[in-house]
């Protein structure tokens, strides 16, 4: 009476953005040591301080040992197995316009639906396209100079915006803070860079795709977003990855800084290989994600889409400093097959009248492992500072399984924080319930998880909730069965 | 339309249904009167498709298409309808939503173009008019905190959107008060045509008084033992099932 036939096969049907693009390219052998770092910094031409600054975060990465797996479980990573850099050769210095870009590219981004060519540029989005290491085109540049907003990839800021870069690069996420954070700041290859002016409310939607395509390479992003008083951003991440036997490492930073009256907007959405159905192959992805709420009134909002990945460990987080300022994290996150997530977000309140709000929705289906994992911290002097927090799981089938960790931390007796939890399930019921009146199981899947999802996606920029949306259902085909 | 021969069903092992047989014509009404427990719901869920009910024998015909062999969302789209006994809530699917979805889901199913979100919504307003569901009743989840009676009229709601050839209702009226039970009642018989037919289960006579069954039966043990026209149902509340139930066994 089932199609579980067909469900079989739409499981098997596989992971849509899984192929290789063949460009030369020029890739360092796997291997960690001081030349690698030397090579790298080389290679991009930087000035002396810039190395300098990955020597002394690679000297104290030597110091560090690997965090403990949270709720996850992980084979052991071969540090010395990994490439640190790949860059594809025909690029050299960087293309001043898309002629120049390998047509190979362009076909890689156009598989991917990824709007490369400006014509076919969703309305007002600027992308910076990020092709393994290095930032191969950048559109919609000169509108953005012409408004004062600077968007490029991190190594030209380096050498176009030294003092802006100096200032704020590591200013939120200090080398020292985590494992992966510290190899990072060694080894980041290259990036985004965006600064928003005083005053400036950015004239389009920002964003970046990744992606991952040389094999054992891994990705050493670096993102810093500053904007300057009453400035205003909204900024895209989105991932894909092809497929690939080994697991491949990926451990960005993302550090935003919003000063007075500032608000920044990052949402992601992310379908990086999940591996296949028994768990080989697949993205481990360990980010440090951290927003820095400076001045008085900032706000900084994170919305994420998390379907990827083999291992997602994720806590975008909020440092409250300045009065009045908020927080926001909005996030679904979805596990299936052997897929593992360890994802959730810290606020931090340390300014007065500090507000945060968080909404997590995890969704868990075959045996996928989803855990939320919330910090919220009321410092001495945030005077009336106050948490929302809602975290809802779904669960599709039975092997599959939810966890919550709320910590909760309160040191001024006027801040308040709530906490709200629940798990449900997909029942039977319901999907009879909608089969009865025509819809196809599948559909009534997606259509309940899209209901669950809502405020989420009611966060998303309206183009990329559309996008949101079929990345979820494509996800979630053949969940049920 | 609807031919049901010697049908045998099993829940979980245990067999529910018994050999029963029910020819339905095009445009009737039949109402399935019974004593709690005797498989009438089962009847209900066996004709839409629902898993767990194990057909051991028998067979049923719709349009002359073996019924059993189709998945739920076929048969929906052949024209069965079920409004359910215990309607489902989904929580967070938004009814306007669920029903446009559905409705186009329908549409599809049968051939035709899928509805517009404008045509869709004058569509609606009209269907709910029908009824007199509250128009914010759509803006809320399915179900979803609703009323009994608000979910039976939902259930009627997406009845008159999805235009079956065959309307099966189980126990529409229960939880219904006397005002809801006659606007659902007047939905219904608003839906009545020479080509579409129904099969009402219930328990009250009532009922029966607003919509006018063309026949009746009574269900129990698993079988049909007694059929009628609507002197029957009168028959029935005043005498209850026993003299039947007697006369069966004897
Ligand atoms: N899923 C199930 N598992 C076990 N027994 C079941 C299941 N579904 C139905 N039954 C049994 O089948 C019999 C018929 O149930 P059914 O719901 O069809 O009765 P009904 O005639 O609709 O009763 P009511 O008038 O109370 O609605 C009952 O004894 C019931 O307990
Ligand atoms: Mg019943």
């Amino acid at each position: 009476m089932s199609t579980q036939r067909e469900l079989d096969d739409l499981v098997k049907a596989g992971y849509e953005a899984g192929f290789v693009t063949e460009v030369e390219s020029d890739t360092l052998p796997p291997g960690l040591n001081e030349d690698t770092i030397r090579f790298i910094s080389e290679k991009k031409n930087e000035p002396e301080w810039m190395l300098e600054y990955r020597l002394k975060a690679y000297r104290h990465w030597l110091t560090l040992e690997e965090p403990d797996w949270a709720h996850l479980k992980i084979d052991p990573i071969d540090y010395q197995a990994i490439s640190y850099y790949s860059a594809p050769k025909k690029v050299g210095d960087g293309p001043k316009s898309l002629d120049e870009v390998d047509p190979e590219l362009i076909e890689t981004y156009n598989k991917l639906g990824i709007p490369l060519e400006e014509q076919k540029a969703l309305a007002g989005v600027a992308v910076d396209a990020v092709f393994d290491s290095v930032s191969v085109a950048t559109t919609f540049r000169e509108e953005l100079a012409k408004a004062g907003v600077i968007f490029c990839s991190i190594s030209e800021a380096v050498h176009e915006h030294p003092e802006l870069v100096k200032k704020y690069l590591g200013s939120v996420v200090p080398h020292t803070d985590n494992f992966f954070a510290c190899l990072n700041a060694a080894v980041f290859s290259d990036g985004t860079f965006v600064y928003v002016p005083e005053g400036v409310r950015c004239p389009m939607e920002l964003s970046t795709y990744f992606r991952i395509n040389e094999a054992k390479t891994g990705q050493f992003e670096r993102t810093l977003i500053v904007a300057d008083k009453g400035a205003y951003v909204s900024y895209l991440e989105g991932c894909t990855a092809p497929m690939r036997d080994e697991n491949q490492l990926h451990a960005a930073v993302v550090e935003l800084i919003a000063l007075e009256d500032a608000k920044i907007k990052y949402s992601t959405v992310q379908n990086w290989y999940p591996g296949d159905e028994n768990g080989v192959g697949g993205i481990y992805n360990f980010v440090t994600k951290r927003g820095d709420c400076r001045g008085d009134r900032s706000h900084i909002s994170w919305t994420q889409v998390e379907t990827g990945s083999a291992i997602t460990w994720k806590y975008p987080s909020c440092i409250l400093q300045g009065d009045d300022s908020v927080g926001e994290f909005y996030s679904v996150a979805v596990t299936r097959g052997r897929q593992q997530a360890d994802t959730g977000t810290k606020m931090y309140h340390f300014g007065r009248n500090t507000r945060s709000t968080i909404v997590s929705k995890g969704i868990s289906a075959a045996h996928g492992q989803n855990a939320y994992r919330g910090l919220v911290r009321m410092g001495p002097k945030a005077e009336n500072a106050r948490n929302h927090t809602q975290c809802d799981s779904l669960l599709i089938g039975d092997k599959c399984g939810a966890h919550t960790f709320p910590y909760i931390e309160v040191r001024n007796p006027t801040a308040k924080v709530e906490h709200e939890a629940t798990t449900s399930k997909i029942s039977e019921d319901q999907l009879f319930y909608c089969r009865q009146r025509g819809l196809k199981e599948e559909d009534a899947v997606s259509m309940i998880v899209n209901g669950f999802c809502k405020e989420v996606f009611n966060e998303l920029p309206m183009e990329f909730a559309v996008e949101a949306r079929k990345l979820l259902n494509i996800t979630l085909e053949g969940a049920v069965g | 339309m609807l031919s049901i021969k010697n049908l045998h069903v099993n829940v979980e092992g245990k067999e529910i249904l018994r050999g029963l047989n029910l020819e339905i014509g095009k445009g009737e009404v039949h109402a399935i009167m019974g004593p709690n427990g005797s498989g009438k719901s089962t009847l209900s869920y066996v004709l839409a498709g629902r898993d767990g009910y194990e057909v051991t024998e028998g067979e049923v015909l719709f349009e002359g298409r073996n019924l059993l062999e189709m998945e739920p969302e076929e048969r929906a789209w052949a024209g069965i309808f079920l409004a359910m006994q215990y309607p489902v809530e989904l929580p967070g699917v938004n009814n306007m939503t669920f029903l446009r979805e559905a409705l186009n889901a329908v549409r599809k199913g049968r051939g035709e173009e899928e509805l517009d979100a404008v045509a869709f919504m004058k569509l609606i307003r009209e269907k709910a008019e029908v009824v007199k569901l509250p128009e914010k009743l759509l803006k809320r989840s399915v179900n979803a905190g609703f009323s009994g009676g608000e979910k039976k009229r939902n259930e009627i709601l997406q009845m008159a959107l999805l235009e079956p050839k065959l309307g099966i209702l189980d126990e529409t009226d229960s939880g219904l008060d006397i005002d809801a039970l006659r606007i659902v009642a007047e939905g219904v018989n608003s839906l009545r045509n020479p080509e579409r037919s129904f099969l009402v289960i219930t328990h009250y006579q009532r009922l029966l008084d607003y919509i006018e069954p063309d026949h009746v039966h009574v269900l129990a043990h698993g079988q049909i033992i007694r059929s009628g026209d609507k002197h029957l149902a009168l028959e029935l509340e005043e005498k209850g099932y026993g003299w039947i139930l007697e006369e069966a066994a004897a």
